[in-house]
């Protein structure tokens, strides 16, 4: 916990001084740190005349607003975890307001060279091991201004780090939980050397469902050759919380990354998830399950990057939307030149369940090699009267039927999600959602 | 007693148009009734309409349920009341597997008063019951675990309305042209199925253009629509004379339900 007393004057130079004081950082960490600070003061905000921005409007977000590093009176309890129920856990960590509270690491795994936990922990430990994976910068500090104040000021972040050769079969957990009108700028940093296998579950939430607060987040993921990672991350934050981050896997060669994004909460999202496949023969496969309700905005731009041959990419997102909710997929497939026999592949399904939602689904391919399978579909649709005529007459009443066929939408994402607690906790978690058709 | 579906004087309308001019119609548990009646005659409005449809509306008449009025009742009070329809063209449910799709059903039309999150059949019951009819109707119990007539063939469609008749227990079914889109071998082996799972104890109502499905079931009456109307009603040998003459002599018989059947042909 920190002891010191900040000024609270959103994200002002006093704030950065401060946070940079108090921490033991090694000196190339804090020159990124300076770097990036200086590029997110310089950069302004971005807003329509940005082709990513165009759909997402924030003239409504203030930095200002927001108070990072704010001291608690008394630590609110942290909600439930989802992910992890019934699940025996290689290792499991928590922390509040980008600050981390807890960690568990199985003694094995530490033993065999497994760091998990606290990245600001372990990056003092392990300066030098974890330096060419940091200023690799997966993420451009200066992408703009939210890939800048992450870079500047990231803390409470995590790390897994699994050396060579070294496979872990049960999944490791992580919580970020975030306070009413808090701050969280966390920083999930994987790296899997060459032939390790890991799943790392990933879960953020609010400790109130309507609580409002800022996210302003990075993930990481760095799979060498031949390793194998799973990672999911399951986003619950609280209705009136902004979420922005910055996400990139970078998949090796014969290397495997199965992503899978499950989107609940927040009142908007902004998110960028970026895979690239660097070495001949990478695979990497992205699910994404989204529910909105209420006057929700979630905006996401993925991104399959095919910098080598024979890589493959398989990306699904779906989208169920209720109420006035609105959600924005944009995808890019780019081949580059290097990369033939690429085969790439990405879909976009919503379901509407309410006829103010709106769904934007935007698909898109840059292709630079000749000799590719690229191949993408969107689908946007109701839920259909016959079917749910059809399942009342089975003795469904209405409510149990839109349930059913929104569960069953989502059936093809889940059937490709192999860890059953994530399979189960999103289910539920979009089933308690479902309420009735608006006509 | 004796329970009845009983239909009286009833009237619907499709946006507005008229489908059914006044059917008059009773079933007591036990009976086989067959409907017959050349294609737009309203058979299928019928069914539908028994088994509440929203888009049709009763403008005139009542259904009763053993004295009970059901016009208002929604399908899935019908559903759970004993009513079930086999569908003509079933609706796919993809995701949801056949058999949890299934336990769900029978849970509800078992226990009428559940309300959603209660209790389901226990898994090891519903699944031993399940297989037992599967079995029973000759079906591979690897179709149990597929989505809901999901990329089904028109008999595997057909062949899950029955199983689905079959773990509901209706006390009355409308079989919507069971035996449309099946070659001879697949009717006779629905037409077979109907009889093994005990429509001899449901009041059946069968809608059909051929007499094939009713060579298990033979039928107490058959009664042939024309314009929206029961026009005529009679054994089963009315059921083989229709199917071999055609409707010529149910036209000239009653020409203001052939005038009728012209109005809405030229109506859609």
């Amino acid at each position: 916990m920190i002891a010191t007393a900040l000024p609270t004057t959103g994200f002002s130079q006093e704030v950065f001084d401060a946070f940079l004081a108090r921490r033991e950082e090694p000196a190339w960490l804090t020159d990124n740190r300076m770097a990036a600070w200086k590029q997110f003061n310089k950069l302004g905000m971005p807003n329509n005349r940005d082709e990513e921005w165009m759909r997402t409007d924030i003239r409504l977000f203030h930095f200002d607003r927001f108070t990072p590093f704010a001291e608690f009176e008394a630590s609110p309890k942290l909600p439930t975890a989802l992910l992890a129920e019934g699940v025996e856990l290689a290792g499991h960590c928590t922390s509040l307001d980008s600050r981390n509270v807890s960690k568990e690491l199985s003694p094995e795994l530490a033993k065999q060279g497994v760091l998990f936990g606290s990245l600001d922990t372990l990056i003092q430990e392990h300066s030098s091991l974890l330096r060419p994976y940091m200023e690799r910068q997966l993420i451009d500090p200066y992408k703009d201004k939210f890939s800048a104040l992450n870079a500047a000021l990231w803390s409470g972040a995590n790390l897994l780090f699994v050396p060579k050769g070294i496979k872990v079969a049960n999944p490791f957990h992580s919580f970020s939980a975030m306070s009413p009108g808090g701050v969280d700028l966390g920083k999930t940093l994987v790296i899997l050397e060459q032939g390790a296998e890991a799943t790392l579950l990933t879960e953020t939430a609010s400790t109130e469902p309507d609580a409002g607060g800022m996210h302003c987040g990075s993930i990481e993921l760095i799979v060498e050759k031949d390793a194998r990672l799973r990672y999911v991350n399951l986003q619950n934050w609280g209705s009136g919380v902004w979420h922005f981050a910055h996400q990139m896997g970078h998949v090796g060669a014969n290397a495997g990354l199965q992503w899978t994004i499950g989107a609940l909460g927040s009142r908007l999202a902004k998110v960028n998830q970026h895979v690239a496949l660097t070495g001949q023969d990478a695979e990497a496969q992205v699910n994404g399950v989204m529910f909105t309700h209420g006057k929700q905005h979630l905006c996401y731009n993925t991104h399959q990057h095919h910098k080598a041959a024979f890589c493959r990419s398989d990306l699904l997102y779906k989208a169920a939307l209720q109420d006035k909710s609105r959600t924005v997929w944009r995808g890019m497939i780019k081949v580059d030149e290097a990369a033939q026999r690429t085969d790439a592949y990405q879909r976009n399904d919503n379901l509407m369940l309410s006829a103010t939602a709106r769904a934007d689904s935007i698909p898109g391919l840059e292709i630079e090699a000749d000799d590719v399978r690229c191949t993408h579909g969107s689908t946007s649709g109701r839920v259909d009267d016959q079917q749910l005529f059809y399942a009342m007459t089975r003795g469904y009443t209405r409510q149990e039927a839109v349930r059913m066929i929104v569960t069953g939408f989502f059936q093809q994402v889940f059937d490709r999600i192999t860890i059953e607690s994530v399979r189960d906790a999103l289910g539920e978690a979009i089933g308690r959602r479902v309420r009735d058709i608006e006509e | 007693m004796t329970e009845t579906l009983k239909i009286t004087n009833l009237h619907v309308s499709v946006e507005g148009k008229p489908i059914l001019r006044g059917v008059n119609l009773t079933i007591n548990r036990g009976e086989t009734h067959a409907l017959m009646g050349p294609n737009g005659s309203g058979k299928s409005t019928l069914g539908n309409v028994i088994m509440g449809h929203p888009n049709y509306e009763v403008t005139e008449g009542k259904i009763e349920l053993n004295g009970e009025d059901i016009s208002e009742w929604d399908a899935t009070e019908r559903a759970r009341a004993g009513i079930f329809m086999a569908f003509q063209r079933p609706m796919a449910i993809p995701g949801v597997k056949m058999a949890d799709f299934l336990r769900h059903a029978t849970t509800n039309v078992r226990n009428p008063s559940r309300k959603e999150g209660e209790e389901l059949i226990p898994m090891r019951q519903f699944r031993k019951e399940l297989t037992e009819k599967m079995e029973q109707l000759r079906m591979d119990t690897e179709f149990a675990r597929r989505y809901v007539n999901d990329g089904f063939s028109g008999g595997e469609m057909k062949r899950a309305e029955i199983l689905q008749m079959a773990m509901l227990r209706p006390k009355f079914a409308i079989l919507d042209e069971t035996d449309s889109g099946l070659d001879v071998d697949a009717v006779k082996l629905a037409s077979q199925s109907i009889a093994e799972i005990g429509g001899d104890q449901m009041g059946i109502l069968i809608i059909t253009h051929h007499d094939k499905l009713l060579d298990q079931n033979t039928p107490d009456f058959t009664h042939v629509m024309l314009g929206g109307k029961i026009v005529e009603t009679g054994g089963v040998e009315l059921a083989h004379e229709l199917y071999t003459d055609g409707y010529d002599r149910i036209r000239a018989s009653y020409p203001e339900a052939a005038v009728a059947e012209q109005v809405m042909a030229e109506a859609v």
